[in-house]
């Protein structure tokens, strides 16, 4: 057809106008640039030009990864109305391969939080149930595909953040090894941790994406120079005995009753699809959270120090003097958690405090890297729920910080040790809350993993359901 | 035994952020840090005797590139969020003082 990616575009920003004002996964459509971008790109078809592996699909986009069109915000005051002066690898990965963006996503303040509460701008609703968290801090952007606004959406992890919101909505995500995905204009909030992460409503939409922005870029310096394999085509490809690691440590106190059963089940599946299961040990398991959020904090200090109101983002008003300037503009600018993420962070690295909190986390990381590379002798992927419990309600968890923190118990040791990871649906509660299944491999796996997760997937229909709230 | 940040710890730490906290911030942030540090002294329990940290999660060394000038952004590019600018400068309030040199 002629016009074809224009009009799925055009489909695609229906879709959006008709759910977002329930929703509210986007803080910025795009329309005028996607169009335009889809009539070049119909242009090109109708030249009979090599059309690219993601010709005409609609991808929405994280705020805090760059793009030279629209805003980008982080979600944050300080950053309003910032256009970024050039697009990430990532989105320039995705248009090189043919791919319209057509909006930008809802998060957590830089990337911090596990619901999109934080966000310093709206709230987002979890299609499952609207008066419920949709995750975070990628919460915009798995909603958006839940709902089928789109079924292709970039987000980023640092501690979870693409796992878990795909977990309480239904849909895959992943998160590539460290080093396998540029981070060049993916806003900085741990340098050691983040990664750009794809989520879609299927593992085939995942090989899609991670197919298009994975690879090395120069701009990255810890972009690493592995060849990307074709996940896609690899997908289908018969999977030799698959060994299924399964960890005492993610299956104690805590964990939801429903959450348990759904995973175990998925186990059961597993092995009725000839898996071994092996029991595994993560003797360091329990350390994971202090280590993590110490860690983070530490680097977020450093990162968001740049967030001063001189070169972009928020100023003052009336700055008294320099300090002042520096000071009142974030004050100003950042909103609660990202405050006290900061302030944790200095106190963690500042004078008499740095060996007894930063260095002894950075040598608890290697303990937690080390468990994971004794584990992966034994098995192939290591099996585990996403989330120790379905989406939450709005505000159950925002009286305590540490509460929240506690919650992400299962997704922060990958961040730390660098092995990529995927959410994928296995099942729902009794009252239509869906449950994540997550898989973790060992570095520069993603090929198995996804091949792993595409068995689950061709034998259940969970990724299939749709929620409440959905794209007719 | 919980760990308390007091005013003045808290103060300091404000500072060295560049954080121009309320008072309301202070009392809250002092108790909130002050419970999350306690939960960090978990890692304590873990024995880290002759382990080394990691910074990094990959073992990647000596990305170097040819010490070779590439091209600039764009002026314009550069100064187009400024929330204040003269000419092809970033504009800010005085730095120095009066009778420095």
């Amino acid at each position: 057809m002629a016009d074809s990616v224009t009009q799925e575009v055009e489909a695609a920003l229906r879709r959006i106008k008709t759910l977002d004002p329930q929703l509210r996964c986007m803080i910025a459509t795009l329309d005028q640039s996607a169009i335009a971008r889809a009539r070049v790109l119909d242009g090109e078809s109708a030249r009979g030009q090599q059309l690219g592996a993601l010709h005409g699909r609609p991808v929405a986009v994280k705020d805090n990864i760059c793009t030279d069109v629209g805003t980008t915000t982080c979600a944050s005051r300080i950053l309003a109305g910032f256009h970024a002066p050039y697009n990430a690898h990532v989105v320039e990965r995705l248009l090189d391969d043919g791919a319209v963006v057509v909006g930008k996503t809802n998060m957590d303040e830089f990337a911090m939080g596990s619901s999109t509460e934080n966000s310093g701008l709206f709230r987002s609703k979890n299609p499952w149930d609207p008066e419920r968290v949709p995750g975070g801090s990628s919460g915009g952007s798995a909603a958006a595909v839940a709902a089928r606004m789109v079924t292709l959406a970039l987000g980023s992890e640092t501690g979870g953040s693409v796992r878990q919101p795909a977990s309480f909505c239904g849909v895959c995500g992943l998160k590539p090894s460290y080093g396998r995905v540029s981070r060049y204009g993916l806003v900085a909030f741990g340098s050691s941790l983040d990664q750009v992460g794809v989520i879609a409503a299927d593992v085939k939409g995942v090989a899609l994406l991670l197919r298009t922005i994975a690879g090395r870029d120069r701009r990255d310096a810890t972009s690493v120079d592995e060849p990307v394999p074709d996940y896609v085509a690899r997908l289908d490809e018969p999977v030799s005995k698959i060994r299924i690691g399964v960890a005492a440590e993610y299956f104690g106190e805590g964990l939801h009753a429903e959450t348990r059963k759904a995973v175990e089940a998925a186990i059961e599946l597993y092995q009725r699809l000839g898996a071994e299961v092996h029991e595994i040990r993560l003797p360091h398991a329990a350390y994971t959270i202090a280590c993590y959020y110490i860690v983070c904090t530490a680097e977020a200090s450093s990162n968001l120090a740049r967030y001063d109101g001189v070169r972009y983002g928020h100023r003052t008003a009336r700055p008294t003097d320099y300090i002042d300037l520096y000071s009142a503009s974030r004050e100003e600018g950042f909103g609660a958690e990202v405050k006290r993420r900061i302030m944790l962070g200095t106190y963690v690295l500042s004078s008499g405090y740095y060996d007894a909190y930063y260095l002894k986390a950075l040598k608890v990381r290697t303990l937690i890297k080390d468990d994971f590379a004794e584990a992966f002798k034994k098995c192939d992927v290591i099996v585990s729920p996403t989330t120790p419990t379905p989406a939450f309600k709005f505000g159950e968890k925002t009286q305590n910080p540490l509460e929240m923190y506690l919650a992400d118990i299962y997704n922060c040791a990958a961040n730390l040790a660098g092995i990529p990871a995927i959410s994928i649906p296995c099942g729902f509660t009794a009252s239509g809350l869906p449950i994540g299944l997550q898989l973790m491999a060992p570095h520069f796996g993603e090929a198995r993993l996804l091949q792993i997760a595409s068995v689950f997937q061709h034998a259940t229909d969970h990724h299939l359901q749709r929620p409440p709230i959905h794209a007719a | 035994m919980t760990r308390r940040i007091d005013e003045a710890e808290v103060r300091h730490i404000a500072h060295l952020a560049r954080l121009k906290l309320t008072e309301a911030e202070i009392a809250r942030f002092g108790e909130q840090l002050g419970s999350i540090l306690d939960y960090m002294q978990k890692l304590n329990e873990a024995d880290t005797t002759r382990v080394e940290p990691t910074a990094h999660p990959l073992p990647v060394c000596n990305v170097f590139r040819e010490d070779e000038p590439g091209a600039p952004m764009d002026v314009e590019k550069v100064l187009a969020n400024a929330p204040d600018k003269v000419s092809t400068y970033f504009k800010v309030p005085k730095v120095l003082e009066q009778d420095s040199a």
